[in-house]
């Protein structure tokens, strides 16, 4: 898979950090998943935060703090250690990254999909924490396009299947528009297929209902 | 940094041979070989040693990130905990030692003090262990990069560094960052880009 679109640096940093929701962790991680680059540049980032918490002065444990510890372990007993490698994942099917089939399942084609506009089906992913951002999936017919609109928060998304193209390039299979607010786009899906895409976005309570305000306009040809 | 605890006491030359080397590569690798006899041999002497470096600092870390004390030796104990029961899965040519201890006290604080979920790491980390890159790389490849990252750490000017510790220390959102250092968030933005373009040109003689 050619990956063209990568995620932007200061995202690699929060989502080493562990500062993303859960929501932004998902497509975050959905993305790494797929691209041998942006996975690299994690580890990088994840580096930089061993050596950063390397370097604070130590906090003292008390006495025999090591000797409680495996108290603990030999309590527990050692069932919780993983003694074998690990297993390989279940073959995910293309397009369906392992962080993202835990939360929809094993096929794109068995989600619930709702029609929210002519040729515009969304499925809401919801999540077991609540977080100020909404996570979906949106699948659109070939050939479409969605009228130029900005975000009113950050939003990310990602191409699982077909493919899109606006002012950026071309949108493909693994690659990622990590856009914040500012940006403003316009979408055109490839003629080929329908495109589906996983998305995360900030709700901010200004511009609830934004998403069905950009999918009423006259959305078709 | 040195150590304030004086009653961490190593064993053996070895011990003894990092204590010397303190700061340097020699200390990753002697961590690195550590781990390899946790996961060869169950070895408690070891696992002893990993513990009494990593421990306190797991926990002041975990202080810094707003954590009291009792929650912070209690999530300390997890932590190393989990480092004992997952040596297995540490793979060398993917990081240092203290990168991935870093990633397990990170999972947790998402877990335990942020209340979101830190499976999507998981499963990152899964695919990474089952995919077999052919990509060349190997431990010393990734000694190397750790190196340069310490590079680039130590030459980030001030502001840069600040956000840096800030999120991955305080555990800072970039908004609060933006808040706490009173400039704009596309500020924090911007040093935080600037921050990983200094680690990215730094690493770019390896690729």
């Amino acid at each position: 898979m050619t990956i063209a679109h990568h995620l932007d640096d200061a995202t690699v940093l929060r989502y080493a950090a562990g500062d993303l929701d859960e929501a932004f962790a998902i497509v975050v991680s959905s993305h790494v998943a797929m691209c041998d680059q942006c996975r690299k540049a994690v580890r990088d980032a994840e580096t930089a935060g061993g050596l950063l918490m390397e370097d604070v002065s130590p906090a003292p444990l008390g006495e025999g703090a090591f000797e409680r510890m495996m108290e603990r372990i030999e309590t527990v007993g050692e069932e919780g250690s993983i003694r074998a490698k690990a297993k390989p994942p279940a073959p995910a099917q293309p397009g369906l990254p392992a962080p993202l089939a835990r939360y929809i399942g094993s096929s794109l084609e068995d989600v619930k999909w709702r029609t929210v506009a002519p040729g515009v089906r969304k499925c809401d992913i919801s999540l077991p924490t609540k977080t100020g951002s909404s996570l979906f999936l949106l699948q659109i017919n070939s050939g479409m396009s969605i009228p130029e609109h900005g975000h009113g928060g950050d939003e990310m998304t990602l191409v699982l299947k077909g493919a899109y193209r606006d002012e950026f390039g071309r949108f493909g299979a693994g690659d990622i528009a990590d856009l914040d607010e500012h940006i403003e786009h316009q979408p055109h899906v490839e003629p080929d297929g329908p495109c589906t895409c996983l998305v995360a976005a900030q709700t901010p309570t200004r511009f609830r209902g934004l998403l069905m305000r950009l999918l009423q306009p006259v959305f078709g040809i | 940094m040195p150590d304030k605890k004086p009653g961490t006491q190593m064993a053996g030359a070895a011990a003894s041979l990092a204590i010397d080397r303190r700061g340097g590569i020699n200390l990753a690798a002697y961590h690195r070989d550590l781990l390899a006899r946790m996961a060869d041999g169950r070895d408690r002497d070891a696992f002893r040693e990993i513990f009494e470096y990593y421990g306190p600092r797991v926990k002041s870390w975990l202080v810094k990130s707003g954590s009291d004390s009792a929650l912070a030796d209690d999530l300390m104990q997890d932590v190393m905990m989990t480092v004992w029961r997952k040596v297995d899965l540490y793979n060398p040519k993917y990081g240092a030692a203290s990168t991935w201890i870093f990633t397990i006290a990170r999972n947790a604080r998402i877990d335990r003090l942020r209340r979101s979920s830190s499976q999507p790491y998981l499963d990152v980390e899964t695919i990474e262990l089952a995919s077999d890159e052919a990509d060349g790389e190997d431990e010393t490849f990734a000694n190397q990069r750790a190196e340069l990252v310490a590079e680039a750490l130590a030459e980030l000017p001030d502001e840069q560094k600040q956000v840096m510790e800030l999120a991955f220390m305080e555990d800072l959102a970039q908004s609060e960052i933006a808040e706490k250092l009173s400039v704009p968030l596309g500020t924090v933005k911007s040093r935080m880009r600037l921050a990983y373009g200094k680690l990215r040109s730094k690493l770019e003689v390896l690729q």
